[in-house]
């Protein structure tokens, strides 16, 4: 781990942005893989750092199966999802040889990781970095935000909810912890927000309803706005789709892209 | 195991870990020739400390996900009760997510507070048979963050396995945060000489799920850890109006039933989506509280 990179990788990187919860299983990395989606849609370069070492997630949403990564001069080589280079990933994912393989590690095993992730990938340009987190509020989030904090990059942090009081309840403390530790809230996204039945339309509030919203007044957060829930999305994120491109059309796309766009607007005028 | 002096350097690995006194962390701390001697790896006394304690304690339960809102804490809380539905039994459940503790909130308990007495900690009783115990009765408020690097976080199951008086029980359940982390290893090892008789894995239909299972999987059996068998979670949703199902978490490559299959664990059973448990699990004691005793 470097101190005091001059430049360092994260130089030409426009913009940092966690994506956190206190909640495990609220779609973090289904609204980081989306958001990122929606962001490069809209013609930006866009990045996603994958700090969830235990369960990470994103390569196989972003069906790039089992690259290699390779080292360069300033360290590794992010794995790219096209030729276009249009969509920069890192997850410990790429660097297990077997899918199934456990990753049991105590904090400063993975806190030393993480350090090397913040600092030792070559992201080159982007106009987005995206960070996705595991729920909680120890190790791996402390790192991230220590690490990124030496380079002076990051613009804050998204939260992620369900409805549900027992999911807002957790948030509530993410919340805590990102006043405690300085981190700036861009906002609160309530994920899983009703269900319309395919069948005959009836909404059904499977995970209760009106939590996100009450969390962010509560909190004197902004509310970025609410994403429901949708077997077609969860189907493309199974099969690792491209969402945006098959369902173009759908409300929960354009729910996540009003989230999207609001997101770049706060950070491009903080 | 890591123990954390509390005046230790920052990042310090652990006086009875295998890098105790050797890494750039332990530079300049007064105990740095201490730790490098190998006189501190003795093994934790607490180990004995537990297994003594959990002698009283019939039958030990392990709630796990490799993935994070499966349900474990919903599923744990409706064991203890269901378990505690035969008067005659004992039961306890012990809450080790440290940075979220959903189990007060589940079951009904929340705004309680744990009494020290002659004889340790004393859980909370929601039932005349079903005491609770969470760091969640700890934190003065709904907002308080607990953000604890791995060994702190340790020291808190060593004492809520040591230091609470949990009396004779029949079954004790912990529920466990996501991963394959701290709370996992330390739950393991502090249990490491009383027996364990097993883990329950709940798991969603989808394959984002299964794949962090399966790492949970394996993690049971690196450390030699029964699995009792698998429980699938949000298994289809029943529309209440039309009736028909549909699978909002859809099984794409086989849902629990092939993981199962393929790893030859048994399937205890699916559990649907249904609304009512979001409301219900916050109302889950039936209960009105009492003064726990002093």
């Amino acid at each position: 781990m470097e101190e005091n990179n001059e430049g360092g990788n994260l130089a030409q990187v426009q913009h940092v942005v966690l994506i956190l919860s206190g909640k495990g299983g609220v779609g973090k990395s289904t609204l980081t893989t989306e958001l990122a989606l929606a962001l490069r849609h809209s013609g930006k370069k866009v990045g996603i750092l994958d700090v969830d070492l235990c369960g990470p997630s994103i390569p196989r949403m972003l069906s790039v199966g089992k690259p290699e990564v390779h080292q360069c001069d300033l360290g590794w080589v992010p794995v790219y999802t096209d030729a276009q280079k249009s969509l920069a990933l890192m997850s410990i994912g790429f660097l297990l040889e077997d899918p199934d393989e456990a990753v049991v590690w105590r904090g400063p095993k993975k806190t030393a990781l993480i350090g090397q992730f913040v600092s030792d990938v070559a992201w080159g340009e982007l106009d987005v970095l995206l960070v996705d987190t595991p729920p909680g509020t120890s190790d791996e989030h402390l790192a991230v935000l220590e690490n990124l904090k030496k380079q002076h990059k990051v613009d804050g942090a998204i939260l992620i909810t369900t409805p549900q009081a027992v999911s807002t309840g957790d948030v509530r403390r993410e919340i805590t912890f990102c006043k405690k530790t300085g981190l700036r809230i861009l906002g609160i996204v309530e994920n899983m927000s009703g269900f319309v039945c395919p069948h005959c339309s009836e909404c059904s509030n499977i995970f209760s309803k009106g939590g996100g919203e009450e969390l962010a007044k509560l909190t004197g957060s902004v509310y970025l706005g609410s994403v429901p829930l949708d077997p077609l999305l969860t189907t493309s994120i199974e099969e690792g789709k491209d969402f945006i491109q098959t369902f173009p059309d759908s409300a929960t796309f354009s729910a996540i892209n009003s989230i999207a766009q609001t997101l770049l607007t706060s950070i491009q005028n903080p | 195991m890591a123990d954390i002096p509390s005046d230790a350097p920052q990042h310090c690995p652990g006086t009875a870990s295998e890098q105790a006194g050797k890494t750039s962390a332990c530079q300049g701390c007064p105990n740095q020739n201490l730790c490098s001697s190998g006189a501190t790896k003795a093994p934790d006394p607490a180990i004995e400390e537990i297994a003594e304690k959990m002698l009283t304690v019939k039958h030990k339960i392990l709630v796990l996900s490799g993935k994070g809102g499966v349900g474990k804490s919903t599923f744990s809380a409706h064991l203890a009760h269901a378990l505690a539905s035969d008067a005659t039994k004992e039961v306890a459940l012990l809450d080790v997510d440290i940075c979220g503790p959903s189990i007060p909130r589940i079951m009904g308990l929340e705004g309680e507070q744990v009494h020290q007495s002659g004889s340790g900690w004393s859980p909370v009783y929601v039932e005349d048979n079903l005491a609770v115990m969470s760091i969640g009765f700890l934190l003065s408020s709904p907002d308080d963050a607990v953000i604890w690097r791995g060994p702190k976080k340790n020291g808190m199951i060593k004492q809520f396995l040591r230091d609470v008086d949990w009396g004779e029980l029949d079954y004790l359940i912990v529920d466990t945060p996501p991963g394959t982390s701290d709370e996992h290893l330390s739950i393991v090892q502090y249990l490491s000489s009383a027996r364990i008789d097993g883990a329950v894995i709940i798991t969603t239909p989808q394959e984002v799920s299964l794949q962090d299972v399966r790492k949970e999987i394996r993690f049971c059996q690196k450390v030699q850890l029964p699995i009792i068998g698998v429980v699938e979670n949000m298994s289809g949703f029943v529309c209440p109006k039309c009736k028909n199902t549909s699978q909002i978490f859809p099984p794409t490559t086989g849902g629990a039933e092939r993981m199962c299959e393929e790893m030859n664990l048994t399937l205890l059973g699916r559990v649907p989506l249904d609304p009512r448990i979001g409301i219900q699990a916050y109302c889950l004691s039936h209960v009105p509280r009492e003064e726990s005793a002093g």
